[in-house]
């Protein structure tokens, strides 16, 4: 990171430290440097940013975000934040020719970097998340040994809606669950399901 | 020792204050270290670990050392400071009322203006001591400011409901708390450059009434409410106004009171502050958590900035005015 990086992430932190609290809540496994993939609950572009600051300093530097590519590179700054900043994997979120979207998580895992996922792969504006995406599902596949935790990110929505532009402070926490494993045979649909309700579950907790 | 305390300047005597207090805090602590210490060599059979009694004893303590270091630093760097300072803390009790009262997007812009105008402005004014604007600019101007934002906003769902949580959010952690530092600004006849000592007796009186009423409860069975309080009974009430009030008289030579005059603002500052703090405690149990702070159920098991300062809330204005109308300032 250069000092222009460093400094953004230091001012980053603090800002959102003091808008919402940034509390991360380990709640079925402890913080611990192991290659993991975190998947949570998606309804605000802010979640990418909380669950960043809500993770300790010594896993945020290996622990990298999934951003959806034309959002997140439509500008100079935001592309710049999201490489730099949060050394983010850029996916594309719509099909191109027979490239694999799943191709540029791969290479993270296979480097040995940590992931955030959140599988829904667009925003929910229900109370529930809606229906994880299959990416969750081919990933822990093609890696069993990454450990897969559940994630569930309170009130973030409350800090910034859709089409508001100026946040304002509401304490937020993330919830991590316990690890979860896929099954020798396990479905694909059962899999899915079972990854959001252990993400729904920690919700009440 | 008398001859030797009025020879000191007034920052002198302020400074004393606070190496006194800061003095008895420090042997507080060390007896808590010892105690927590014997309670590892003969646990608790029932709990297992450190007793309630030592928990309580130990969180009052943490309580006690945030409060003085706040006074401390506010009196040390000066009235601006002091008044930032109350500032961030109106704002950090304000996001743990906010978070714990569900707002819907429609609230969104009454927020932001709850937050970054008013509260702000707020301050501002207490800075710049306009005494008559800041007591009425949240009563009469933000209590119609609010509920237009929220109208514009097209949402009537629960409208009423939505607009009196903000209004109430704001009157208690931004209007209540700007009382605390609007008192260094007041300006007695003969007493300048010592109005900490008046913030202090404010805040060493209230918390001396809510410590001793919580001590007295714990003898006491049937609470006047028991389904809002567990440990609210008129007796350990008036046990707490009596030690408050008797503290407050013994205090007077601090203030620019006489101390009939100190045990009556003692006696309106903790009436006010405890009864406060069981209101408070209504709006938790409304709703359903036992602290304030992050979604009431904190992992680290500590509770939030609001608990603390909540009987402050209630007694700052209270006594402000008090003050003001008495001695016609």
């Amino acid at each position: 990171m250069d000092w222009r990086a460093r400094t953004m992430s230091l001012l980053l932190l603090g800002f959102v430290r003091l808008l919402t609290g940034a509390q991360a809540r380990w709640h079925g496994c402890p913080p611990k440097a192991e290659q993991r993939i975190y998947f949570a609950n998606h309804q605000s572009h802010a979640d990418l940013v909380l669950i960043w600051a809500a993770l300790p300093q010594e896993l945020r530097s290996i622990t990298r975000p999934i951003a959806a590519k034309d959002y997140w590179t439509a500008s100079r700054f935001k592309h710049w934040i999201t490489s730099a900043v949060f050394n983010a994997v850029y996916v594309e979120r719509e099909r191109k020719g027979d490239e694999d979207p799943l191709a540029p998580l791969i290479a993270a895992l296979e480097s040995g970097d940590s992931l955030i996922l959140f599988p829904e792969g667009t925003r929910g504006h229900a109370e529930d998340p809606q229906p994880f995406k299959s990416g969750l599902y081919n990933l822990a596949r093609q890696f069993p040994d990454v450990v897969l935790v559940p994630a569930w990110i309170h009130n973030v929505q409350r800090v910034m809606p859709k089409g508001e532009v100026v946040p304002v402070p509401v304490l937020c926490s993330v919830t991590f669950g316990e690890p979860m494993k896929l099954g020798a045979d396990e479905a694909r649909a059962d899999f899915l399901a079972r990854a959001r309700s252990a993400v729904m579950a920690l919700r009440e907790i | 020792m008398r001859s030797f305390l009025r020879n000191l300047s007034p920052d002198e005597q302020v400074g004393l204050l606070f190496a006194v207090l800061f003095g008895l805090l420090l042997l507080a602590s060390v007896a808590g270290i010892l105690l927590s210490l014997r309670e590892r060599r003969h646990p608790d059979p029932v709990t297992g670990g450190r007793t309630p009694r030592l928990q309580d004893f130990q969180a009052l303590l943490r309580n006690s050392w945030l409060m003085a270091l706040v006074f401390w630093v506010g009196w040390a760097a000066g009235d601006g400071v002091a008044i930032v300072l109350f500032g961030l803390v109106s704002f950090l009790v304000l996001r743990e009322f906010i978070s714990l009262s569900p707002t819907r997007r429609g609230d969104h812009r009454s927020l932001v203006l709850a937050f970054f105008v008013v509260l702000p402005t707020q301050y501002a004014l207490v800075w710049t001591q306009h005494f008559d604007l800041f007591t009425v600019f949240i009563p009469v101007y933000v209590f119609l400011a609010i509920p237009v934002v929220s109208a514009l906003a097209n949402d009537p769902q629960r409208f009423l409901e939505r607009n009196a949580k903000l209004q109430w959010g704001i009157m208690v952690c931004v209007y209540g708390l700007s009382h605390v530092p609007a008192l260094f600004l007041l300006t007695f006849p003969r007493f300048a450059g010592r109005m900490a000592f008046l913030v202090f007796f404010l805040v060493i009186v209230v918390q001396t009434c809510m410590l001793v009423q919580h001590v007295v409860a714990r003898r006491l069975g049937d609470p006047v409410a028991p389904a809002i309080s567990e440990s609210f009974h008129w007796r350990s009430w008036l046990a707490g106004l009596t030690a408050g009030g008797l503290l407050g008289s013994a205090l007077a030579g601090l203030t620019p009171f006489k101390p009939a005059t100190a045990l009556a603002m003692a006696l309106v500052a903790c009436a006010a502050g405890s009864l406060g703090h069981l209101v408070m405690k209504a709006i938790k149990r409304d709703r359903g958590v036992p602290h304030w702070g992050s979604a009431g159920r904190s992992v680290t098991g500590a509770s939030g900035l609001l608990d603390r300062v909540d009987a402050l809330c209630f007694a700052a204005p209270v006594f402000f005015h008090s003050v003001r109308w008495t001695f016609e300032l």
